[in-house]
């Protein structure tokens, strides 16, 4: 496919400002020299180009998108129409408190639904994203010790089934990391945990269900362990949809967290971003928010916390995922919501049923949202790895599981396929998985070759990281 | 109450059974007792879609959209081409995850290394990742990226917006990091008090341009600066001035970043933003987040993928150059199809009627009474001014006439802004209004 840069035809552009009404300034300051690089096209050229990368774009809306962790649910557009709104996308992120009432309003309602949802007392809507709330989430840790003067307490523990995610920011907030092995079951080894609780603990971080999609039975066990060295717990709400309605983590013994609105709360995922990531904390951390809450009753204005650990971002987070998200939650409601975990966790235990015939599952137990399958035996036996039978299932129109992830399973497919599916495509996957195992067994290098329908054939990604090509460079230069 | 889920209670019913359970009580059997909620959760009961839209339009009609905006400080109002609203509306766009499937992802992909290659346009630098959060935090990961074993202080001109230093100080706040803020000299970056400090123990300076309070710095002699103590040069900058003013890559810098709002976005009460990064090639491998590569597939047919991934989380884990996951990639496509629609002159266009409506409003306004605060300095599309009367009563005024004045500061002076969207009657009526005030 052409890049926009090869369609630019010199003098070519579209009418979109008016003259100067007022006399030109005149700037003496240092001028841009080289020439400035942007493709001149039509209005007709840019609807076209950017159809045609759309529909080479697959997206939730194209087919199914088991992608495991990642919470892929239908994204209702009556969100959308919310969020675009003149009375909230023309506002001005400092405009007076006075003139944003609606604005204050509506994250003070979405705080305390959310609150109520994951027994939490406050929540700071700053945090972007998942791994920008565990930063945050790590630096209110700090700052409760460092309010104690504990300050030897300077490591996080994290499962080695854990996001990647959890170790990285657990290093940008100046922490050393403890990695603890996982059990046989994906849960956490509470003799392992034990043996590195200390007087040098800031913290753990954990998902519940974990990273292979069972839900750890001794969390309340784990969770005292951790507050008994003195500890506090994070929890990683990647895996939220599993469990709303039905149990929360404040009671499961976590003091803060982080909510990816762009996968519990159905906001859309964008190609990548925006998400929204916020922070939810037990009372005795809220005085250390990040960013400007909510306050007052009829007179709402946004107020800095007292002892706040500052900014996570500029002004007041992703507020337009918000917005959606808020509508999301009032349409479903308190019936709405427990039924979303219920049909997450049916539809994932459907699935793992019945594949559970030709494929290997490591953990034989009801699953939550997702669970895990391993290609081991496949790979063994007939040389067809997790990636081929990924790959196979492009040809059907389906995005691929989440591959090799966790990393505790070998040859990992992390299947999740939320409650947003309907039965006929459960089994058109069903479907799908069952005839690539079929064909791999009568001709492996048609799965080993696969996807044979896609626009292209597989990358050759190691010479992209190799020699890399990060911009256009027409060829003139 | 509203629901989004296919199966109906028949078709669960037959799933339950298939996978071999009983009931829901069934499925959920295996979670202690101890932890469930067993409890209604106490929130409102659901909507339908219609009521849904009714109460969202009451809490939206409950803010103040102002016709007149003259206030920027990090948010801007730039005109937004009708075709940018619909491209990125698409819903292939809207919908996808993170491009990790490239067979199914060339659009997504593509669109990204156009992005890269925009971005390294506009700013003069050689590499660009896919985005981060926001223009603050585009400046706190460029820490860093900076940072070492020995060198891992950081100084900071005055003039940088507040709001993007609370942020690296925030980010800053768990790693030992010095941070010295130089404080501001008429409005300016106070070079001779910025070199005193910068040692052979500083990562970066990182200045604004233009700066904080609209005024353009002489960000060649900064640069130098910094170079001669061995520190990296950080240029914070407004995508739009970059049409007119010097580049990061002319003046020097190694690593460029910045708010990309103004490219399309809706200010939105302050997000979702775009936080774009450039580098110099030489600090590639130290880029954060997500960058896209051109390569070939197995026919040899050209297409992308995500590269350099060795830098990553994922990959990484806790030595990661940074712990970003999500970005913002939508709102770098949205950057991608303004840029495009602007194109070289429209872009010129826009950056200097921004200028020359903000030098209308500066005159006029001085003429009113309102003195400019750094008479000295040249500005692009915002200014300060003094205030003759409390801030207040001036916003108070305007705000009756559905105008958005200047950011009072925390010294009683007003931080203005004007962009193609403010017409001269506009500005002239804000100045007969704030005229009025002083009377």
């Amino acid at each position: 496919m052409k890049t926009i840069f090869e369609s630019s035809v010199k003098g070519r552009k579209l009418t979109l400002l008016p003259e100067s009404d007022v006399p030109a300034a005149d700037l003496k300051a240092a001028k841009r020299e080289t020439p400035l690089g942007l493709p001149e096209v039509s209005e007709n050229d840019i609807s076209r180009h950017f159809s045609e990368m759309a529909k080479a774009t697959h997206g939730v809306n194209d087919g199914f998108y088991p992608l495991g962790s990642c919470t892929m649910k239908y994204n209702p557009k009556v969100n959308d129409e919310a969020a675009s709104l003149p009375g909230f996308t023309n506002i001005h992120p400092l405009q007076p408190d006075h003139t944003v009432q609606g604005c204050i309003g509506l994250m003070k309602e979405a705080e305390a639904t959310l609150c109520e949802i994951t027994g939490m007392d406050r929540m700071t809507f700053q945090p972007a994203a998942g791994a920008h709330g565990e930063f945050t989430g790590l630096l209110l840790i700090k700052a409760y010790h460092r309010s104690r003067h504990d300050l030897q307490r300077n490591k996080i523990i994290v499962p080695d089934s854990a996001h990647g995610t959890n170790p990285a920011s657990a290093v940008m907030a100046g922490y050393e990391v403890i990695n603890i092995p996982s059990q046989e079951d994906g849960c956490v080894d509470l003799e392992a945990l034990r043996n590195v609780v200390g007087d040098d603990t800031a913290g753990l971080m954990l998902t519940n269900p974990n990273t292979v999609g069972l839900f750890d039975k001794n969390i309340l066990e784990i969770t005292e362990i951790v507050h008994k060295a003195g500890g506090l717990c994070y929890y990683d709400g990647a895996n939220l949809n599993a469990v709303i309605g039905i149990v929360r983590p404040g009671d499961m013994g976590f003091d803060c967290m982080h909510i990816n609105l762009h996968k519990t709360f159905s906001t859309p995922h964008g190609g990548g971003g925006p998400g929204a990531g916020p922070v939810g904390c037990k009372a005795f951390l809220a005085d250390f928010l990040p960013g400007m809450l909510p306050e007052g009753d009829d007179e709402l204005k946004l107020v800095k916390p007292e002892k706040s650990i500052g900014m996570m971002k500029a002004f007041n987070g992703n507020f337009l995922i918000l917005v959606r998200a808020y509508a999301y939650l009032i349409m479903l409601g308190r019936e709405g919501i427990p039924e979303i975990a219920k049909n997450a966790v049916l539809n994932a235990n459907y699935l793992r049923v019945m594949l559970a015939g030709k494929y290997v599952m490591p953990y034989k137990e009801t699953c939550m949202h997702e669970f895990v399958m391993s290609l081991e035996h496949e790979k063994a036996s007939m040389d067809v790895t997790a990636m081929d039978v990924a790959k196979a299932l492009l040809d059907y129109g389906i995005h691929p599981p989440t591959m090799y992830f966790p990393l505790i399973v070998h040859e990992a497919l992390m299947v999740e396929p939320t409650e947003t599916e309907s039965k006929e495509t459960l089994d058109s996957l069903i479907n799908a998985f069952t005839e690539i195992y079929d064909k791999a067994l009568e001709d492996p290098e048609y799965i080993k070759s696969a996807p044979h329908k896609t626009i292209i054939e597989r990358p050759d990604e190691v010479s992209a990281a190799r020699h890399p090509k990060l911009r256009y460079i027409p060829e003139d230069k | 109450m509203g629901s989004f889920i296919a199966n109906t209670d028949e078709q669960q019913q037959e799933m339950l059974s298939a996978a071999g359970y009983d009931s829901y009580d069934d499925l959920f059997a295996h979670i202690p007792e101890a932890v469930r909620l067993g409890r209604d959760l106490s929130i409102r009961r659901g909507l339908s879609e219609m009521e849904v839209i009714r109460e969202m339009e009451n809490l939206a009609e409950k803010n103040t959209v102002f016709k007149h905006i003259f206030r920027g400080a990090g948010s801007y109002d730039h005109f937004i081409p009708s075709i940018v609203k619909e491209v990125v509306a698409k819903e292939e766009f809207v919908t996808a995850y993170t491009p990790y499937q490239a067979e199914v992802s060339q659009g997504n992909l593509q669109t990204i290394f156009e992005y890269q290659t925009l971005m390294c346009e506009l700013t003069g630098m050689d590499v660009s990742n896919a985005s981060v959060y926001d223009g603050a935090t585009a400046a706190a990961e460029s820490v860093f990226m900076c940072r070492d074993r020995k060198r891992k202080s950081v100084v900071i001109s005055g003039t940088v917006a507040p709001a993007v230093i609370d942020v690296i100080r925030t980010y800053c706040s768990g790693r030992e990091t010095e941070i010295t803020v130089v404080p501001a000299k008429d409005g300016l970056t106070d070079k001779e008090a910025v070199s005193a400090v910068l040692d052979s123990g500083t990562a970066c300076l990182i200045v604004q341009q233009p700066n904080f309070f609209g005024n353009i710095e002489d960000a060649d002699e900064l640069c130098e600066a910094a170079h001669a103590a061995g520190a990296k040069f950080v240029m914070s900058v407004d995508p739009i001035a970059m049409a007119v003013l010097k580049t990061p890559g002319e003046c020097g810098a190694d690593i460029a970043v910045g708010e990309g709002q103004a490219l399309g976005m809706p200010m939105g009460f302050g997000g979702p933003y775009l936080g774009f990064m450039t580098a110099a090639q030489k600090m590639m491998r130290q880029l954060p987040g997500r960058i896209v590569g051109q390569t070939e597939d197995s026919e040899g047919n050209v297409c992308y993928v995500l590269t350099l991934q060795a830098r990553e989380q994922h990959i990484r884990r806790e030595k990661a150059s940074s712990n970003i996951c999500s970005n913002e990639a939508l709102c770098a496509l949205t950057a991608t199809v303004y840029l495009s629609a602007l194109g070289p002159d429209g872009l010129k266009q826009a950056a200097g009627l921004s200028a020359d409506k903000a030098h209308y409003l500066q005159q006029e306004l001085a003429k009113a009474g309102f003195a400019p605060a750094y008479p000295q300095a040249e500005f692009f599309k915002e200014f300060v001014t003094e205030c003759p009367v409390p801030a207040d009563r001036l916003m108070a005024e305007l705000e009756k006439h559905s105008i958005l004045g200047g950011l009072p500061l925390a010294d009683g002076k007003i931080l203005w802004c004007a962009t193609e969207k403010n017409t001269k009657e506009d500005i002239d009526e804000l100045v007969r209004l704030a005229k009025e005030v002083i009377c």
